[in-house]
């Protein structure tokens, strides 16, 4: 069997369905065996290769399947940068396989060569150059065991051109070992026991979820927690999805543009089980005095999480999964209702609010689409304005629902990472939320929802601004809008009509949410262009750098 | 911001699979999290395809407690230790290329006895001269020649253990 067809044939193995393609010269072999022993494989072959890579994240990301990749050399491989490296910073498992230049021009600067085993070391969480065709199985098998396990994150594979041609037999290993790479899955027993001691003693209890409750599937044993014990829940951008029964107990997502009540529950709590987070200055804001009241636990699968930017109190590590189950095996007994009390009277006189007017306001519409689109909608977010309002107005109530560039923070990232959903997602309803910058980053990718029939709700949030960064310069540079303006923007109801996408402008807030009803209900992909309040700002906001109780309420 | 980290040599000690790229890939990920590699030795070790490399980073204890837990992330990484100063014993090799007329020679072959040096090569100019020992011994070994015209200097960098025993006190 040639390399080409061990490729194709373990990716079978695997258990893959969908594959994220874009040929060149240096995968023509790949493809070639596709064409023909592919049965059983979807191939879905975006505009760029940036915008392949990014949908194979948001596959990931929302079905908890690796996202698998394959691109040429050269430009083919490094058009994946981007998109490598924002799974990279939010866990997210990727398969990515580069074809790469015959092994004897490795080194010659060759047509469309690249060092790309060089260049994505640093954003990868494994890469391999294979040399030897004999290797080639194995690699792939440890490559998905690799992306997918312990803390998951993208692998890269490069295949130089002449091992696709070469023969080898196919032995696709069952299982692998790897001695130095030994995931912990469950956590210290001793770990667990001060946990439950430290849970029992404290009057002021708070639980801050994040990603790694989505990434380990943990949300069931995490709103079970909630339930059992009462203890109230706020969750960072990637911790999306938590949904106590009781809504008393829910306070949002904390940080920068957290709600005040969420903020105010982090600095105020006496004890913090923070699971799956890894404490980004986003979310602490000054490590000084982030949650100055509390002793913290803090559960991750990654070691190096723990003490990396916050100095905790009690570290477990292992899978949110196998130590909530734990927990949750033990009967707390606990008595928080002062706090409970104290928590429900701040968060009904600070509430989430925005002005009215004769402009759209962005957070209406993002209500108006909570309200109209089925709970199991899996919503996804460019990077601005657009994302953090949806944090904010959006109640996201299931896991893996929730998808966003939240720690490399990519622009251009929600239309491909919502093809990329809905590929993965045919039952479910997928609404994009974007700005009128990020939406253009990658709007080539409109040319392929309608060619494989998906369903894509798109709502571009246009303010002709970029809008997250026109907000700093309000508060910080004196409104020297620099390099923020959008003018020029295209008709984006016209733009989606070249792609046959249904597709309606919407200016008046009275007619707003008839519009998104509509988009609701459609049953094929449509595309909304807003005319949204320019003005609007993201509030509140903690500068910054400074504490979570030194919070503007406006600007 | 903290500005006023105490910055120490801390030397680790990292058993690593010889694969492909797997010494850039450890000098890349130091660089990456702030820290300058002021030594770093690699060598093979009785396992077949392990390598045991040994790194001198300036930096101050947390992060360096940090770059631990970074190294381990790398999948072809399978030891990290620290290397505890007041307990390990430390060696770096250093030739010396020194330009000694006859006359001269004398007073270099004396400093070459009183620090057990050897000499590896002579010519009609000069010497080579090697000399074994922890990195203060081959300072000094240096700063005693400076009067004398050193041509060249090649070390290793230093290797090091832990000892059995924790020393007395």
């Amino acid at each position: 069997m040639n390399g080409a067809r061990i490729i194709v044939e373990s990716l079978k193995k695997e258990g893959v369905d969908t594959i994220f393609c874009y040929t060149g010269g240096a995968v023509i072999k790949i493809f070639d065996e596709l064409y023909k022993h592919g049965e059983g494989l979807k191939l879905i072959q975006p505009r760029h290769e940036q915008g392949g890579t990014h949908a194979a994240d948001g596959y990931a990301r929302s079905t908890g399947k690796p996202g698998v990749v394959i691109v040429t050399s050269g430009p083919g491989a490094t058009n994946t940068i981007t998109g490598i490296a924002t799974a990279y910073m939010d866990s997210s498992p990727l398969i990515v396989i580069t074809g790469q230049v015959s092994s004897t021009l490795i080194g010659t600067d060759a047509f469309q060569e690249s060092d790309v085993t060089g260049i994505t070391m640093p954003i990868t969480k494994a890469n391999y150059l294979v040399k030897d065709i004999d290797d080639l199985a194995v690699t792939i098998k440890k490559s998905f065991f690799i992306a997918t396990t312990g803390r998951p994150g993208p692998v890269v594979i490069d295949v130089p051109g002449d091992i696709q041609r070469q023969e080898a037999d196919f032995n696709y290993p069952d299982t692998i070992e790897l001695m130095s790479y030994r995931p912990k899955d469950t956590g210290h027993p001793k770990q667990i026991k001060s946990t439950i001691k430290l849970l029992s003693k404290a009057k002021k209890p708070l639980v801050l979820a994040g990603g790694g409750v989505n990434l380990s599937n943990a949300t069931g044993e995490m709103n079970e927690f909630l339930d059992k014990t009462g203890i109230p829940v706020v969750h960072t951008l990637m911790g999306n999805g938590v949904n106590p029964a009781d809504e008393n107990q829910f306070l949002g997502f904390i940080g920068m543009h957290g709600t005040l009540y969420g903020n105010y529950a982090i600095q105020n709590a006496d004890l913090i089980m923070a699971v799956g987070v890894r404490f980004s200055d986003r979310i602490v804001g000054n490590s000084e005095t982030f949650a100055k009241n509390a002793k913290i636990i803090h559960i991750d699968i990654d070691p190096a999480e723990i003490d990396k930017n916050i100095l905790v109190d009690l570290p477990i590590v292992g899978s949110a999964k196998s130590i909530l189950k734990e927990i949750n095996n033990v009967d707390l007994k606990i008595d928080i209702t002062e706090w409970k009390n104290e928590l429900i009277n701040y968060k009904k006189e600070n509430p989430l609010s925005y002005g009215k007017g004769k402009l759209i306001k962005p957070q209406h519409i993002i209500e108006l689409a909570e309200k109209y689109f089925p709970e199991d909608t899996v919503v996804v977010t460019d990077v601005g304005q657009n994302q953090i309002w949806v944090a904010q107005y959006y109640r996201i109530k299931q896991p893996r629902s929730f998808l966003t560039s939240g720690g490399l923070g990519t622009m251009g990232y929600g239309l491909p990472a919502a093809i990329g959903a809905a590929v993965g997602n045919p039952d479910r309803q997928v609404v994009m939320f974007a700005g009128d910058g990020g939406f253009q980053m990658n709007m080539q990718e409109l040319g392929i929802i309608r060619k494989y029939g998906l369903k894509v709700k798109m709502i571009i949030l246009d303010n002709s601004y970029l809008g997250m960064v026109r907000q700093w310069q309000e508060l910080l540079f004196e409104k020297r809008y620099s390099g923020t303006d959008m003018e020029f923007n295209p008709d984006f109801v016209k733009l989606a009509d070249v792609f046959e996408i249904r597709s309606v402008f919407l200016k008046d807030p009275d007619k707003a949410e008839t519009v998104i009803k509509e988009l609701a209900e459609s049953t094929e992909s449509m595309l909304v262009h807003i005319a949204v309040d320019p003005d609007e700002n993201v509030l509140p906001m903690v500068p910054a750098g400074k504490a979570l109780d030194e919070v503007l309420t406006k600007l | 911001m903290k500005t006023d980290r105490i910055l120490t040599d801390h030397i680790v000690s990292v058993l690593v699979h010889n694969n492909p790229g797997v010494l850039s890939k450890i000098t890349s990920l130091v660089t990456r999290r702030g820290f300058n590699i002021d030594g770093i030795s690699a060598g093979p070790t009785r396992q077949n395809d392990m390598f045991r490399l040994t790194i001198v980073v300036k930096g101050d204890d947390k992060s360096i407690e940090q770059i631990q837990k970074q190294l381990y992330k790398i999948i072809d990484v399978v030891k990290v230790a620290p290397i505890i100063k007041s307990r390990m014993v430390g060696r770096e090799i250093c030739l010396v290329k020194i330009k000694a007329s006859l006359s001269d020679r004398h007073e270099v072959l004396q400093i070459i006895n009183v620090f057990k040096a050897n000499v590896v090569d002579v010519g009609g100019n000069g010497l080579i001269v090697e000399i074994t020992g922890d990195s203060d011994k081959i300072d000094s070994f240096l700063a005693l020649l400076e009067s004398h015209q050193i041509v060249d200097v090649a070390r290793t960098g230093i290797v090091a253990m832990n000892r059995w025993d924790r020393p007395y006190k």
